[in-house]
């Protein structure tokens, strides 16, 4: 597939677009996995949630 | 009526007042507009011709620098809290507090305007055509600003968030402020067009602003 | 499970546990197929394969105006029924949309060098998803400047829609100023101007950027939730250990750990 004259300026393109969704992605994940981390050791302290569930079910 | 004319009537003075506000606005319209030839260089022509532009970006740096009082001291000694309980509209209200500013801050920079058109080199169509600009525009600055003034009352550091927030919504005012002031001077557009424009965003943000700012005020302050 | 349902934040955890995959998996697909068609796609006559950059440029810029609107029906949802998920959902879609946002300006530039022989120019379209990306930014800062979440909120749904106003200024700039971004030639009157060989790689592609849109989306919003029940926990626990400790000050209230539940 003959990209042309510019083709540097289209691989670039298409590469910034996946690193931003994919930092995007990381960045969610990252932050998911931060959160039951907090979840799990708040639980662990002996905090209970008023409606007497684990902190860290999310069903 | 009455509450509204003694709401502005205040804050004028008080404005006005030694640690008011009001004039030293038009000192930092001054500082700035004084330190863009050392930036620039002294080329008198370049000068004339950036001179609306330089202009307009200090009006619109001095009126965000007043804007931080416009909620936050009487925020800081409760009279904000009585001003959003009390029966008159908050929406008046808020407008009557921009109305007020706009005189003691807005049009204080109007008048200054001549005196620096000397520094920038501006003949009398250029410094005329900036002074209606800046009557037609800082009013749209004032109100938009206000909304500003509002959400970030209640912050510590306020004052920088309200420059963020405030700023992408000046953009078009200065876009067509200076525009109105490039087509007197050089004439290859109608002034009409561009100051419509401006008069335009004037009036909406008289509308918007107020409805905005009590709306911020009554969510952030409970 | 009516809307109502939907409204309580259990609930909301469980349906987003369920269909997450679901959904990343169908926009993976989606994308997989954009992508294909993008690279199978002919040369244009004009701007030879640099026309590739058009099927990640434009779906880019339309989410950037859609999360925006998304977050302004969110807005009204804070501000006029006080539905308590809105909250959620306009915190949790400030940064994708700001990352979109970024996107369309980046393949943007990066088409117009080639395109108009400049990496950017101060026409109107240009300049108001500038500032539409300033405003995500200020947004941004907003959320986190007031500690208590649902302050922040009512102030963001107040900024929210006074920043909508931007949308159709976007949308219609093309139209009213004619200067150098080319005008609409998709979504207008009279049907698309574009070819059918772009025009599907670049229908699949804005769906997959939607579809990934909603997952993300949904992904943060159950984060956001999260968070705030690490916070209502926390608060829980500071208040145990101030009322248990001894040197503690005598509250009056002692049952505020009752009231002060998490979700």
């Amino acid at each position: 597939m003959s990209l042309g004259p510019y083709a540097s300026f289209i691989v670039t393109s298409y590469a910034l677009v996946a690193a931003v969704v994919l930092l995007l992605i990381v960045w969610i994940i990252a932050d998911y996995r931060r959160q039951q981390a907090h979840l799990k050791e708040i639980e662990a302290s002996g905090i209970t949630r008023r409606s007497g569930r684990s902190a860290v079910d999310i069903r | 009526m009455n509450a509204l004319a003694a709401l502005i009537r205040r804050d004028i003075k008080i404005a006005l007042r030694v640690g008011g506000g009001a004039l030293i606005g038009v000192l930092f319209f001054l500082t700035v507009t004084v330190l863009m030839p050392f930036a620039v260089g002294p080329d008198l022509a370049l000068l004339s011709r950036l001179g609306p532009a330089i202009l307009w970006l200090g009006a619109l740096l001095a009126s965000l620098l007043t804007l931080d009082r416009l909620f936050t001291a009487d925020h800081e000694d409760g009279s904000l809290d009585l001003i959003v309980m009390s029966r008159t509209p908050l929406e008046l209200a808020c407008a009557a507090k921009a109305l007020a500013h706009w005189i003691a801050a807005g049009l204080p920079l109007i008048i200054a305007t001549p005196v620096l058109g000397l520094l920038l080199n501006l003949d009398g169509t250029a410094t005329l055509a900036v002074a209606a600009t800046l009557l037609a525009g800082t009013p749209a600055l004032t109100f938009t600003g206000m909304i500003g003034a509002a959400l970030a009352v209640t912050l510590h550091r306020g004052g920088l968030l309200l420059a963020v927030l405030v700023l992408p919504l000046s953009i078009p005012v200065l876009i067509f402020g200076v525009a109105a002031s490039q087509a007197a001077i050089s004439g290859s557009l109608p002034f009409g067009t561009p100051f419509s424009i401006l008069c335009a965003l004037s009036l909406a943000s008289l509308v918007i602003g107020p409805f905005a700012a009590a709306a911020s005020l009554r969510h952030g302050l409970d | 499970m009516t809307l109502t349902d939907l409204a309580n934040p259990t609930k909301f955890l469980a349906l987003t546990a369920r269909i997450l995959p679901w959904l990343a998996g169908v926009t993976a697909i989606l994308l997989a197929i954009g992508l294909y068609q993008s690279a199978m796609a002919p040369d244009d006559y004009q701007q030879g394969a640099t026309v590739k950059i058009m099927f990640i440029h434009v779906p880019n810029a339309w989410l950037s105006m859609f999360v925006w609107g998304v977050m302004s029906v969110a807005a009204l949802g804070t501000l006029v029924w006080r539905h308590p998920l809105a909250d959620v959902a306009a915190k949790a879609a400030a940064p994708i949309g700001a990352a979109f946002t970024f996107l369309a300006l980046v393949t943007g530039s990066l088409w117009g060098r080639p395109m108009w022989g400049t990496y950017w120019e101060w026409d109107a379209r240009l300049t108001s998803v500038l500032i539409l990306f300033l405003m995500y930014l200020g947004l941004m800062a907003l959320w986190r400047a007031v500690e208590d979440p649902s302050r922040a909120a009512r102030a963001a749904a107040v900024l929210t829609l006074v920043g909508a106003i931007n949308i159709p200024i976007i949308k219609f700039s093309v139209d009213w100023w004619n200067t150098l971004h080319q005008p609409a030639s998709v979504l207008r009157m009279g049907g698309s101007t574009l070819d059918k060989a772009f025009l599907w790689p670049l229908l699949v592609m804005a769906i997959a950027f939607s579809l990934l849109f909603i997952t993300l989306h949904l992904a943060a919003m159950r984060n956001e939730i999260l968070r705030r029940r690490v916070r209502s926990l926390q608060m829980m626990q500071a208040n145990r250990v101030a009322f248990t400790s001894e040197v503690g000050t005598g509250s009056r209230d002692g049952n505020a750990s009752q009231e002060i539940g998490a979700a």
